[in-house]
C-alpha cells in the first residue's frame, strides 16, 4: 500500500514537472516568434530615441536579445528553479513578488465563486432531478442552457451596468475604493470590490455543475438499488438521504475539482472587465506591454494552479469511491 | 376454492409500457395480460415461467414499484384488502418484503452489513443481522464489504437476509437461488417453509420449476405474459392431472422423464398472437385458440385453455375488471 502511494506520489510530480516545462517551452517559442522587443517594452518609444548606443547595447545583453534560444530557455530555467522568476518589466518588481500578490487577490475570487457555484449548482442540479418536468426543472435547465452559452465577459458587463451603475450598490472596478491609503482599507472594503466579479463567476459556474447533477440524478434515480430501497419502504426523502446523495455527490465533487480550468479560464475575462487585480488581468496587461518574464510567470502558476485541481480531483475519487480505493489497497 | 385465509390475491392484471417508435409513433407494449395468482396464509406459491415471461413484472407490479410509464390494470388485494398506490407504500418493507432479483439492487456505495440492516444501527437490528450471517455461512467481516467486492452467491445471501430482517407477512423472492450451492439452497428453501408455516405467505418466483415442485405448495406457470395454469404440486406426479398443454410439454421436458424439449419459442411482446399466446407451439391448437379463453377452475387448480373441459368457467372476464391495482 505504501508502495502504491509512493508511486501514486511520483508519477504526478513527474507529470507537474514535464508540464511546467512543456508550457514554458511553448511560451518561450510563442514569445520569441512574436515582434514583441523586451528593450522597447522596458524603456518604451520615447527612451529608445533618446538612448545612447552604449546603453542600449547593455539591455540588450541584460535582456538577452542576441543570445540563442535554447541558451536563453535554460538561463531562465535554472533561475526558474532557484526561485527566481526575473524582473517585471511594467511592475518593475521582481514577477515573484508581483504574483505573490494577484495570486492571491485571484484566488480570493476564484474560490468563493467556486465555492458558492459548486453548492448552488448542487442544489439546482438535484431540485431539478427530482422533479423533472416540472416548473423548477424547466426553470433551472433553461437558465442552465442559457448560461452555458453566455461569454463572461459579456455576463459581467451585464452585471456591472445592473449593479454598479444604475443601482450603485456595488463598486465598478478595483479591488480597494480609489483614493483610500492602503492602510485604511478595511476587509470589508476587499469584500465589497469581491462581490460582483465572484458573482459574475458564480453564475456562469452554476450552469455546468447544475446540468450535470440534474443528469446524474435522473440516473440514478431510474437505477435498480432505488427501485429496493422504495421497495424496503424508504420515502423519497430517505432514499435521496441514504442512496441518492452519496452516488450523486461523487461525480459532482470530481467535476467540481476538474472544473477549476473554466473558473480560472473565466476570471481573466471577468478581472479585466472589473479591472480587478488578479492573474488575469496582470496576464492581460502583461502580453500588451510586452511584459515576458511577467508572462512566463504567471503561464507556469496558472498551469500549476489547473493541475493541482486536476490532481486533487484525481486523488478525491480515490478517496471517496470505495470501488477505486479498495482495488487500490487491495492490490 | 380455498381453505386458507388469503394473503395475496391478483386478478385479471394487465401491464403495458407506453413506448415511442421510430417516428414518434406511440406503441402500447402489452407484456402482461390477465394474470392471475394467489397466496393463502402458510402457503408458498411458486411463479414458474422461461426468461421475460414477466416474472420481475409481477413481482414489481405488486409492490407499486413499476417505472411510470407503464400502465397497470386489474386488481390487487393484500389480506383482503384492496391495494392502492398509497397503501402499497405504507406496506411495502414493512409487510411485504422483496428478494430482488439481481446485485444491481444494492446500493454500491454502501456498505453491505447497514444495506441488510436497512441503514438502522440499533443493537437487536445487528444481532439480527449477524445471526442471520451467521446462518447463511456469511463471515461477519462481510458486512464490512461493498456490493462489488461480494462473489454472485454471498450477493444472493446478502439478499435474502435483507427479506429475512424484517418480520413480514409476504416475501416474494425473485429467483432467491441462481448461484446458491444446493445446501445454501436447500437452507433458504427450508427458511421460506418455516416462515409460511408461522402463517404467512411467499410467491417464489422461479424458472427451476424442479426446485419449486420441492417446496411449493401450489405452481402457477407463467408463459408470455399470462398464468396459463395453476397447480397443486400433486398434480405434477402425473402428466393427465395437468390442465394446460404447457404445463404437460414442461412435465415432458424433466430430466427424468427423458428432456423432450419443446420446439419454437415464447413469442415476444411485439408479435403476440390473438387469444391463446401457446397456440403457435400448441400441437392441440385450433381456430377457437384466436379467441377469448376463459379461465376454469378444477381440482383446486384453475387453467386457461379451452380444449381443457372440465371443471367450471371463473367469471373473471371483461366486467369484473377494475381500474386500481
Ligand atoms: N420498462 C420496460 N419497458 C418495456 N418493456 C419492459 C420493461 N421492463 C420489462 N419489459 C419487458 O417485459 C417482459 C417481461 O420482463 P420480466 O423482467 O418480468 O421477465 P422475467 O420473467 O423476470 O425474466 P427473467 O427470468 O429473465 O428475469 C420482457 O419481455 C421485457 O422485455
Ligand atoms: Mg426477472
Amino acid at each position: 500500500m505504501g508502495i502504491q502511494i509512493g508511486k501514486f506520489i511520483g508519477v504526478n510530480i513527474a507529470k507537474a514537472v514535464l508540464l511546467i516545462i512543456a508550457i514554458s517551452v511553448v511560451c518561450f517559442i510563442l514569445v520569441s516568434a512574436s515582434p514583441v522587443d523586451p528593450v522597447r517594452a522596458y524603456v518604451g518609444e520615447v527612451g529608445m530615441a533618446n538612448m545612447s548606443q552604449e546603453a542600449l547595447q547593455q539591455l540588450n545583453d541584460y535582456f538577452g536579445v542576441n543570445t540563442p534560444f535554447w541558451e536563453r530557455y535554460f538561463n531562465w530555467l535554472g533561475d526558474f528553479v532557484r526561485g527566481d522568476m526575473g524582473q517585471s518589466l511594467i511592475y518593475r518588481q521582481p514577477v515573484a513578488d508581483v504574483i505573490g500578490v494577484k495570486f492571491i487577490n485571484s484566488m480570493a475570487l476564484m474560490i468563493t465563486a467556486w465555492i458558492i457555484s459548486g453548492i448552488l449548482g448542487f442544489i439546482l442540479g438535484i431540485i431539478a432531478g427530482m422533479r423533472r418536468g416540472s416548473a423548477a426543472d424547466k426553470l433551472i435547465k433553461g437558465y442552465s442552457l442559457l448560461l452555458a452559452s453566455t461569454p463572461s465577459f459579456w455576463l459581467a458587463l451585464i452585471m456591472l451596468m445592473i449593479f454598479a451603475v444604475w443601482l450603485q450598490w456595488l463598486p465598478i472596478g478595483l479591488s480597494v475604493p480609489i483614493g483610500v491609503d492602503a492602510s485604511e482599507v478595511s476587509i470589508f472594503d476587499t469584500a465589497r470590490h469581491l462581490i460582483l466579479p465572484a458573482l459574475t463567476l458564480s453564475v456562469i459556474g452554476v450552469a455546468n455543475i447544475a446540468l450535470h447533477t440534474r443528469e446524474k440524478v435522473i440516473d440514478v434515480m431510474e437505477a435498480d438499488y432505488i427501485v429496493y430501497a422504495r421497495a424496503c419502504g424508504e420515502s423519497t426523502r430517505q432514499i435521496l438521504k441514504n442512496h441518492g446523495l452519496r452516488n450523486i455527490l461523487l461525480p459532482a465533487i470530481t467535476l467540481q475539482f476538474a472544473s477549476f480550468s473554466e473558473i480560472f479560464g473565466g476570471s481573466v475575462l471577468v478581472e479585466q472587465v472589473f479591472s480587478y487585480p488578479g492573474l488575469g488581468n496582470a496576464a492581460v496587461s502583461a502580453g500588451l506591454s510586452g511584459d515576458v518574464p511577467m508572462l512566463l510567470g504567471i503561464a507556469v502558476i496558472s498551469a500549476a494552479l489547473v493541475f493541482t485541481g486536476n490532481l486533487i480531483a484525481n486523488i478525491l475519487y480515490g478517496v471517496i469511491d470505495p470501488r477505486i480505493r479498495r482495488s487500490m489497497l487491495h492490490e | 376454492m380455498e381453505k386458507t385465509k388469503e394473503i395475496l390475491n391478483i386478478e385479471d392484471l394487465c401491464i403495458s409500457f407506453e413506448q415511442y417508435e421510430k417516428g414518434l409513433r406511440r406503441v402500447e407494449l402489452n407484456v402482461i395480460t390477465n394474470l392471475s395468482v394467489n397466496v393463502g396464509e402458510g402457503e408458498i406459491v411458486a411463479v414458474v415461467g422461461s426468461s421475460g415471461s414477466g416474472k420481475s413484472l409481477l413481482a414489481h407490479a405488486v409492490l407499486g414499484l413499476l417505472p411510470k410509464n407503464a400502465n397497470v390494470r386489474g386488481r390487487v388485494s393484500f389480506r383482503g384488502e384492496l391495494l392502492t398506490a398509497e397503501r402499497i407504500r405504507e406496506l411495502r418493507g414493512k409487510e411485504i418484503c422483496l428478494v430482488p432479483q439481481s446485485v444491481s439492487y444494492l446500493d454500491p456505495l454502501m456498505k453491505v452489513g447497514a444495506q441488510v440492516r436497512h441503514s438502522r444501527g440499533d443493537e437487536d437490528s445487528i444481532k439480527r443481522q449477524e445471526r442471520l450471517f451467521g446462518d447463511y455461512s456469511l463471515k461477519q467481516k462481510t458486512a464490512g464489504l461493498y456490493p462489488f467486492e461480494l462473489s454472485g452467491g454471498m450477493a444472493r445471501r446478502i439478499l435474502l437476509a435483507s427479506a429475512l430482517m424484517e418480520s413480514p407477512k409476504l416475501i416474494i423472492a425473485d429467483e432467491p437461488t441462481p448461484g446458491l450451492d444446493l445446501p445454501l439452497a436447500k437452507k433458504a428453501m427450508a427458511d421460506f417453509r418455516s416462515f409460511a408455516d408461522e402463517g404467512n405467505g411467499v410467491l417464489l418466483i422461479t424458472h427451476d420449476i424442479e426446485l419449486a415442485l420441492e417446496v411449493a405448495d401450489r405452481i402457477a406457470v407463467f408463459y408470455a405474459g399470462t398464468t396459463v395454469e395453476e397447480a397443486l404440486v400433486s398434480d405434477f406426479e402425473r402428466e393427465e392431472t395437468l390442465r394446460h398443454p404447457y404445463t404437460k410439454a414442461l412435465w415432458r421436458a424433466f430430466p427424468r422423464r427423458g428432456f423432450q424439449a419443446l420446439d419454437g419459442v415464447q413469442p415476444y411482446v411485439k408479435d403476440m398472437p390473438a387469444g391463446c399466446p401457446f397456440a403457435p407451439r400448441c400441437g392441440l391448437a385450433g381456430p377457437e385458440c384466436a379467441g377469448e379463453i376463459p379461465l376454469r377452475a378444477a381440482a383446486g387448480g384453475t387453467v386457461r385453455c379451452v380444449r381443457f373441459s372440465g371443471g367450471e368457467e371463473i367469471n373473471g372476464g371483461k366486467e369484473a375488471k377494475s381500474n386500481e391495482a
